[in-house]
């Protein structure tokens, strides 16, 4: 069986932190630039300008692309033929935190939900799935809250139709309208139970941007595209960049959809050990 | 683009419409949710203010830790309706100017402009860029509250745009 040192891991996790805060995602700036090129809206130009401007000075001065650095949400994936010499969940934490302070991003986890009380960096949230074969690969998504909040879940009947879903995902982009820094991408989640719709519509976030889509995807894009939201919700063609739909078998007695909303600053990075 | 100082006298917050941009020069004050929650928590229980509401503008932000050599880390705004609960009473005590992002409740709106008040929006997810324009900046409040601290800020040429008007003008739309 193949070993790897906890150590490593922390010191990778520690590289994905600050590659996810300081360069925004290729795929996302590509599809910032193609959003740029075709607003038609002077003022939503403006401020697609100011983002993609934003991403270059971030990457220039190595500051944080947006101040909120979010709630680090690492997804590992370990071959079930890997064993890990230490403890894994205090090295994927350790290697946040040294990240985080290395590269000035901000505490914005309080460790009592509910008293609240002074700031940290950690904990994570750790998602784990046992794969085959004898690698790790380690995945991080800084989750920024502003988006976050706008996140919905409903529990469908399983004779909905696919209208009400559709309906009910374009609903909750309104609902977020201006608040959560659009143009957006939109994470769904659809089958399983509450909780797993919840981790696939996150997990979504992480697929690349890119012209491969399903017919689904493509008529809520358009649709989101309608509301007229636009950057900043000012008005314009680009409410949203993507939607990324993950689905799952689910029960016979119902059908969860879980709509996970991504600001303009979609941070994530991945790799593989 | 227009360029507008602080203080802003009422004469000069009442000429602003909604849609219009400016950069803004002068002292502005960072405050979030658990500031506003203690300014709100001194202004019922008849404490006296860590800052003078009056004439300031109070900017919804919360920075990244300070990278060595820099003025302040990334430093774009945060959601303004998490404060909704909290702006009309900050508003009658005093308070005129806000900076933030996103829409605000009718109440908000309603209490902006009967208190002769102004709502700026500044460019949201871009807090790398808008830390350029930060010349200065000092914890003068909260500081236990870490990112969560009142800072004052000297800015220079911090772009704005007018989200709510002193007339209740709304560039997101009544609600």
């Amino acid at each position: 069986m193949r070993r790897v040192e906890a150590v490593k891991i922390s010191k990778a996790v520690t590289e994905l932190v600050r590659k996810a805060s300081l360069f925004l995602r290729k795929d996302v700036l590509s599809a910032l630039s193609r959003a740029y090129a075709a607003e038609k809206n002077k003022q939503a130009k403006t401020i697609l300008k100011a983002i993609l401007d934003n991403a270059a000075y971030a990457r220039q001065e190595k500051l944080a692309i947006c101040q909120d650095t979010g709630l680090p949400v690492v997804f590992i994936q370990i071959g079930q033929d890997v064993a890990v010499r230490g403890d894994l969940k205090s090295a994927i934490n350790k290697g946040i935190e040294e990240g985080y302070r290395k590269h000035y991003l901000r505490n914005s986890i309080v460790g009592d939900s509910l008293q609240r009380g002074r700031s940290g960096f950690l904990p994570c949230i750790i998602h784990t799935d046992i794969v085959k074969g004898n690698k790790i690969k380690l995945t991080i998504l800084p989750k920024g809250f502003g988006c976050e909040n706008k996140s919905q879940l409903k529990m469908f009947k399983p004779t909905a139709n696919i209208e009400e879903v559709k309906e009910f995902i374009v609903k909750a982009v309104k609902d977020a309208g201006p608040d959560a820094c659009p143009p957006y991408v939109i994470g769904v989640g659809i089958g399983g139970t509450a909780d797993y719709a919840g981790i696939m519509a996150k997990k979504a976030l992480l697929r690349k941007i890119s012209s491969r889509n399903s017919k689904l995807e493509k008529d809520l894009l358009k649709r989101i595209n309608k509301t007229g939201i636009g950057p900043m919700g000012l008005g314009g063609a680009n409410t949203a960049l993507a939607v990324h739909i993950q689905t799952h078998p689910t029960h016979i007695a119902g059908l969860p959809v879980s709509v996970n909303i991504s600001c303009h600053a979609l941070r994530s990075a991945s790799v593989t050990l | 683009m227009k360029k507008i100082n602080t203080p802003l006298d009422l004469n000069k917050i009442k000429s602003l419409k909604a849609g219009q941009e400016f950069l803004l020069s002068g002292t502005i004050y960072t405050a979030r949710d658990q500031a506003h929650k203690r300014l709100v928590g001194a202004v019922k229980s008849g404490k006296k203010l860590p800052i003078e509401l009056k004439n300031a503008v109070i900017y919804y932000c919360g920075p990244t830790n300070t990278p060595k050599g820099k003025v302040i880390g990334s430093c774009g705004p945060t959601t303004s309706s998490r404060m909704d609960e909290f702006t009309p009473l900050l508003l009658a005590k005093g308070l005129r100017v806000m900076i933030g992002k996103g829409a605000r409740s009718e109440e908000v709106r309603q209490a902006i402009k009967k208190n002769k008040g102004v709502y700026f929006v500044t460019y949201a997810g871009c807090g790398a860029l808008l830390a350029k324009h930060v010349k200065e900046a000092k914890v003068v409040a909260y500081a236990d509250l870490g990112p969560e601290a009142i800072l004052k800020l000297k800015v220079k040429d911090f772009p704005l745009i007018v989200a709510i008007d002193a007339n209740g003008g709304n560039i997101y739309g009544q609600a």
